[in-house]
């Protein structure tokens, strides 16, 4: 071992995430001292000044938290409040806010894997570096990329902060010649979500594996997306209304962060690999098939073989999106009636990084009278830092320069979207 | 890097207070993206690389609202760096929907969010790029438009001034043969007093303009609180449909606070506040 006794690795700005963070390590002699990753997104206070909106307003307002995964808030939101006033949506609408959340997957996770990650398995800063050598495999992902925000597009009426869901469903409803060309573009972006899976397969994956405990959506008969219930690797099952009784937030010593913590048990993830792991049975054949060919077993344990588990949910969410388009007949009215009734209401969904659960208080006028949002992010802060302290310990007598970069790596296999999460963190680091 | 790109002008991209739904327009550009890359050198962007070079910068994209005492500082650092500064968005342009904070207690609101609001450090206000340093072009929306931003790079590239209008959503919806959904519908609608640049999405969409790019130039407030009202909606309504991702923004603060005068034809009335003057 030649490394010095006391180290400390800090990346200042964390690159290639979606909002503004930094890690700090503290190394002492062969122990691990601290490893704190630290948030400096400033807060937004969106569960503050929810409060007084109409009911209606939450889906466009939540959908600003996050410009990558705006559709999550959307539906999270929708799933909420309608279940506050009694009004559960099914049928040709929920289909349709699946393959809206699909075309979001295949955006968010292709966003991931080729421009934000894959870079640091083939050792280029960016994508941008990468594709002056690999031209043709940047420009896959940027293909399948926009395949899914066509989606977004059309369902939507815009990729980034949709217009066009409401409480109830949509304001416009596509007719069926509308996804005749979507069709044709998906069918070459399966070609495309299959070629990618193929070639992550072939990325080097350190081996580290993890024992947190896992929570996902189960929706049983479909891979969940925009509904389900919460199940866990370790625990039981149970319905979105429950989750503040199983969730709890603790403040830790070393931060100001408040840390999701299953009740009585401790840390736990959120993700594609919790997902995959709590969901593989019900991936369709072809995705089932390219995990299989890719190696992944029946469970992921290893944070970085995450990308793969995107890559596989990619083939799943773009396969899934050419059934629905198969399928759809267009619904009679493109919103069912959401009156407003006194009630509290609960949403989860499985944003592209993870659950994220919503609940809002109505009063009897439709007046939004509390708010509380639990992101993804902010769930895997502990497990996140529990990896890092872990990973840091294995390669110690790295140089600081390759001990930092591939710590960034590893924060970035939890794709975290820090503006989602800020506002459950410390905002006391200096910065330059 | 080569030396043919060592010599291309030099972007960067700056985040503040924001959901990185406008710098994510960029790499939305998925056809444009590596043409563009092979005219200007990305120096700084590190939604996208890791790899940032030391100003200054020809071109700086900025994004976001100033909520922090340490943010009010480092925009000054990052104007000193850029020769041509461009702020991207609602949140840069009229402090975003964080801005609602502007209206309330700000120690309310850390105490509604934050088990522990004295460790939050955070400013009363949320306030655009401009009330803090001299900008030299704004983008608005919520977000912005992938065409316009394109537009304002490549007219920057080249040395001309970026063509975006400045005029209403109702003209975007007469030149895609919408259907007025106040006309029609009945459907309040913020289309005649924001800025031109999504292409009139919503009601292509069958739903009113929620002003998500911000007031057009010399809205006509008076005529816009009647069409409002001849919608059914009310004072509070009014308040809280200008009061979104532009409440920062002053014509939209001015427009909230329009009362309906008398229907036209009833002979002369004040002139309101925030109207132009004839």
């Amino acid at each position: 071992m030649t490394h010095r006794s006391d180290r400390i690795l800090d990346v200042r700005a964390l690159a290639r995430v979606e909002g503004e963070g930094a890690m700090h390590v503290r190394v002492r002699g062969d122990s691990v001292e601290d490893v704190r990753l630290d948030i400096y997104e400033p807060p937004r206070f969106f569960e503050a000044f929810l409060r007084g909106r109409r009911y209606t307003e939450p889906p466009d307002i939540t959908a600003r938290i996050c410009g990558i995964c705006p559709v999550a808030y959307q539906m999270s939101a929708c799933a909420a409040i309608e279940d506050a006033c009694g009004v559960p949506v099914d049928g040709p609408i929920a289909d349709l806010r699946r393959l809206l959340y699909c075309g979001e997957w295949i955006e968010s996770h292709t966003l991931h894997i080729y421009l934000l990650h894959a870079p640091d398995f083939l050792g280029y800063p960016s994508a941008l570096e990468l594709a002056k050598d690999r031209r043709g495999i940047v420009e896959r992902g940027l293909a399948l990329k926009k395949a899914g925000n066509e989606i977004m597009e059309l369902i939507g009426g815009r990729a980034i902060h949709p217009i066009n869901v409401r409480l109830g469903g949509f304001y416009r409803a596509p007719v069926k010649e509308d996804l005749a060309a979507l069709g044709r573009t998906l069918r070459v972006a399966l070609d495309q979500a299959l070629d990618t899976v193929q070639w992550v397969a072939g990325f080097d994956f350190p081996d580290f594996h993890h024992d947190h405990e896992l929570l996902a959506l189960v929706a049983p008969g479909t891979y969940a997306i925009e509904r389900g219930d919460v199940a866990t690797t370790g625990g039981p099952t149970f319905p979105p209304r429950q989750f503040e009784d199983h969730v709890i937030e603790e403040q830790v010593p070393h931060s100001t962060a408040l840390h999701a913590r299953l009740a009585g048990r401790g840390r736990y993830l959120v993700g594609p690999a919790a997902r995959y792991t709590l969901n593989r049975q019900w991936l369709s054949p072809l995705a089932r098939q390219a995990a299989d060919a890719a190696g992944l077993g029946d469970e992921c344990r290893n944070p970085y073989r995450s990308i793969l588990v995107r890559a596989v949910e990619v083939v799943y969410a773009v396969d899934e999106a050419l059934r629905l388009i198969e399928e759809y007949e267009p619904p009679d009215r493109p919103a069912l009636e959401v009156p407003p009734r006194a009630g509290v209401g609960f949403g989860a969904t499985e944003a592209p990084r993870g659950a994220l659960f919503h609940r809002y208080g109505v009063d009897a006028d439709g007046l939004i009278t509390s708010a509380r949002i639990v992101p993804p992010t902010s769930q895997n802060q502990a497990s996140i830092e529990d990896d890092l302290r872990r990973f840091v310990g294995a390669r110690l007598d790295l140089d600081d320069k390759r001990l930092t970069a591939q710590c960034e790596q590893a924060i970035r296999n939890y794709d975290p979207c820090i503006s989602c999460s800020t506002h459950f963190l410390d905002l006391t680091v200096d910065r330059e | 890097m080569t030396d043919e790109h060592a010599n291309l002008p030099t972007l960067a991209v700056w985040k503040f207070a924001s959901c990185d739904g406008c710098q994510l327009t960029l790499l939305d550009c998925e056809d444009e993206l590596l043409p563009l890359a092979g005219r200007v050198r990305i120096a700084h962007f590190l939604e996208a690389s890791r790899q940032a070079l030391a100003g200054p910068y020809d071109i700086s994209l900025v994004e976001g609202s100033i909520t922090t005492p340490e943010d009010a500082e480092r925009i000054h650092r990052v104007r000193d760096l850029s020769r041509t500064l461009v702020t991207i968005g609602a949140c840069a342009t009229a402090g975003g929907v964080q801005a609602l904070r502007n209206f309330a207690d700000i120690d309310e609101f850390r105490s509604v969010v934050y088990a522990h609001p004295e460790y939050v450090s955070t400013l009363a206000t949320s306030t655009p790029i401009a009330a803090h340093v001299d900008v030299d072009y704004e983008l608005h929306g919520c977000p912005i438009d992938r065409r316009q931003l394109l537009e304002v790079i490549t007219a920057l590239l080249i040395g001309r001034r970026p063509n975006i209008p400045a005029h209403s959503v109702c003209f975007e919806c007469k030149q895609r043969h919408t259907v007025c959904v106040v006309v029609a519908h009945g459907t309040p609608c913020l289309g005649p007093v924001t800025h031109a640049g999504c292409g009139a999405l919503c009601p292509a969409h069958h739903r009113g303009c929620y002003g998500c790019f911000g007031p057009m130039e010399s809205p006509n407030a008076g005529a816009q609180a009647g069409l409002l009202r001849a919608t059914g909606m009310s004072e509070a309504d009014v308040v809280r449909a200008y009061r979104t991702f532009n409440a920062g923004a002053p014509a939209f603060v001015e427009l909230s606070q329009v009362t309906v005068g008398p229907p036209p034809g009833a002979g002369p009335r004040e002139h309101q506040p925030g109207e132009a003057r004839p």
